[in-house]
């Protein structure tokens, strides 16, 4: 018996310093959103990349928010984000360099299959929102700072309405598909990105209730972390993970995909326009 | 009931059929809860017998410490050492973050109070006397301790159980730090929140069960270790 647990521990410690060993500036950390990583379209893109280029990319999936707040702590090397108005400003605080689009989809509101606020009728996501408000149903909102929470707060504010700590109001802080579940269970309405939604759909008790307009328009970003900045910052891993992001084969890849499960693709890119 | 039938025959179809993406999952979880557990326990015993014996200022403090330390949430501990960690922290140089060892070190900081607080209790529980009467007999110092060590073995089993429980079954600390890389730091546990997460509840549900049916093997052999010596003594 001690042998084997002699055997164990040796094991164990081989282990430990073997994988210590991995090569430092061979690893590159994207810090993304989990309305990205729910989807799984990085499990098809990103072993693509790694097989292709030898680096080893650590996906942390969180909301936008804190993505940047990663990136501006130099924790990350590359952001694939989706919060046009904070990456503005982390562009323009200069901690980030060469902000490139990667693609899009669209927010949908959802909500409990019989519509209690009658948002179906809504003339646009404005007066859709107002509907919620005036009728009192429950919406559920991610309330973790990601770009789906503040589009959502973007919204209640061009309506100048404050929902915060009211009954009818409730935050998940949780990752959009727990969001959604949360959502289903308790035939809340709620926002949420049109590609995470279709992946989870089968599991859902939601419909689309308003979609479509300008305003809901879902954009993601990639941005370096500007290697002047931190020491520490795998520029050069980043700028080959953004350049693959945006390099043409992958952009059809990202147009194709989920067509074949869900019927649709989950995001859109903008060869799309110039293959058609 | 559908969806718990089904996670049932889902579990045993991934075991059975050598699922490649399961296994990995197992043998991370395994590895790292493993390795952590090791090193608690040989961190741990040795100083639960020196803080049990040894008279010295601060004990009551140091013992209460150890008895918070045993109800150390998680998420805290993770927090804690993702802070550490940052590559811009105090220990950022070794670029630990989100790799399988920053689990480990978390995990450490989880189990080493639990076995320590278990051990220390067992060792108290021996009586002055028969120290003393130990080392009357001729004993050296070390002699004494790999007897005090043999006797308490039974709770000293049971101390490294509870640790190894606590931090298999532990997720907020393995999320954090680990970063729930696919194939590199993504454990059982946080496995089981991803593909909640992703709406996939019934392979959510078959990694929950696996995780027990793992947890139960490795209680039941260390059990077996600490009944087949307790038929030895009486």
């Amino acid at each position: 018996m001690k042998f084997l647990f002699k055997g164990i521990f040796l094991l164990s410690l081989c282990i430990f310093l073997v994988n210590a060993s991995v090569i430092k500036n061979k690893t590159i950390i994207l810090a993304t959103t989990t309305s990205v990583v729910d989807t799984g379209i990085l499990e098809e893109l990103i072993p693509l990349f790694e097989r292709k280029t030898g680096y080893f990319v650590k996906i942390i999936a969180v909301g936008s928010g804190q993505a940047l707040l990663l990136g501006k702590k130099g924790e990350a090397d590359i952001l694939l984000v989706h919060s046009p108005d904070e990456e503005k400003q982390f562009m323009k605080d200069g901690y980030g360099i060469n902000r490139r689009f990667v693609m899009y989809n669209d927010f949908v509101l959802l909500g409990p299959p019989h519509d209690p606020a009658n948002t179906k009728h809504a003339k646009n996501i404005l007066d859709a929102f107002k509907k919620i408000f005036q009728k009192k149903a429950l919406f559920i909102s991610r309330g973790d700072h990601s770009g789906t929470h503040m589009k959502e707060l973007f919204i209640w504010k061009s309506l100048n309405i404050d929902p915060t700590g009211k009954k009818w109001y409730q935050e998940t802080g949780s990752g959009m598909g727990l969001t959604l579940s949360i959502a289903s269970e308790k035939l809340g309405y709620v926002l949420s990105d049109k590609g995470t939604f279709l992946s989870l759909k089968r599991n859902l008790n939601l419909q689309i209730v308003h979609k479509g307009d300008k305003i809901l328009k879902n954009i993601y970003h990639v941005i370096i972390i500007n290697p002047n900045m931190f020491k520490n910052i795998n520029y050069d891993g980043a700028k080959a993970l953004a350049d693959f992001f945006v390099s043409h084969e992958t952009q059809s890849l990202i147009k194709q995909f989920g067509i074949k499960k869900f019927g649709e693709p989950l995001f859109k890119t903008n060869i799309t326009l110039k293959e058609n | 009931m559908e969806l718990f039938i089904e996670a049932l025959t889902n579990a045993i179809h991934l075991l059975l059929s050598f699922d490649y993406d399961t296994y990995i999952v197992i043998w991370l979880s395994l590895k790292v809860s493993f390795t952590a557990t090791l090193i608690s326990t040989i961190c741990a015993i040795p100083l639960a017998l020196y803080i049990s014996i040894k008279q010295f200022r601060f004990k009551h403090f140091i013992l209460s410490s150890i008895n918070t330390g045993m109800a150390m949430p998680p998420v805290l501990a993770g927090l804690f050492i993702t802070i550490l960690l940052w590559r811009n922290g105090i220990l950022g140089r070794f670029n630990l973050l989100y790799t399988p060892q920053a689990i480990i070190i978390a995990q450490i900081f989880l189990a080493t109070p639990i076995i320590l607080g278990i051990s220390i209790s067992a060792f108290q529980s021996f009586s002055k006397k028969f120290m003393l009467q130990i080392l009357g007999l001729g004993a050296t110092k070390f002699q004494l301790f790999m007897i005090m060590i043999k006797e308490s073995k039974l709770t000293l089993l049971c101390a490294i159980m509870a640790g190894f429980g606590a931090i298999i079954s532990e997720v907020g600390a393995s999320m954090m730090v680990g970063g729930n890389i696919k194939g590199y730091t993504r454990v059982l546990t946080t496995a089981i929140v991803t593909e909640t997460g992703k709406g996939n509840f019934e392979l959510a549900m078959a990694y929950g069960i696996i995780l027990l049916i793992l947890s139960f093997s490795v209680n039941m052999i260390l059990t077996k270790i600490q009944q087949k010596n307790k038929t030895q003594y009486e």
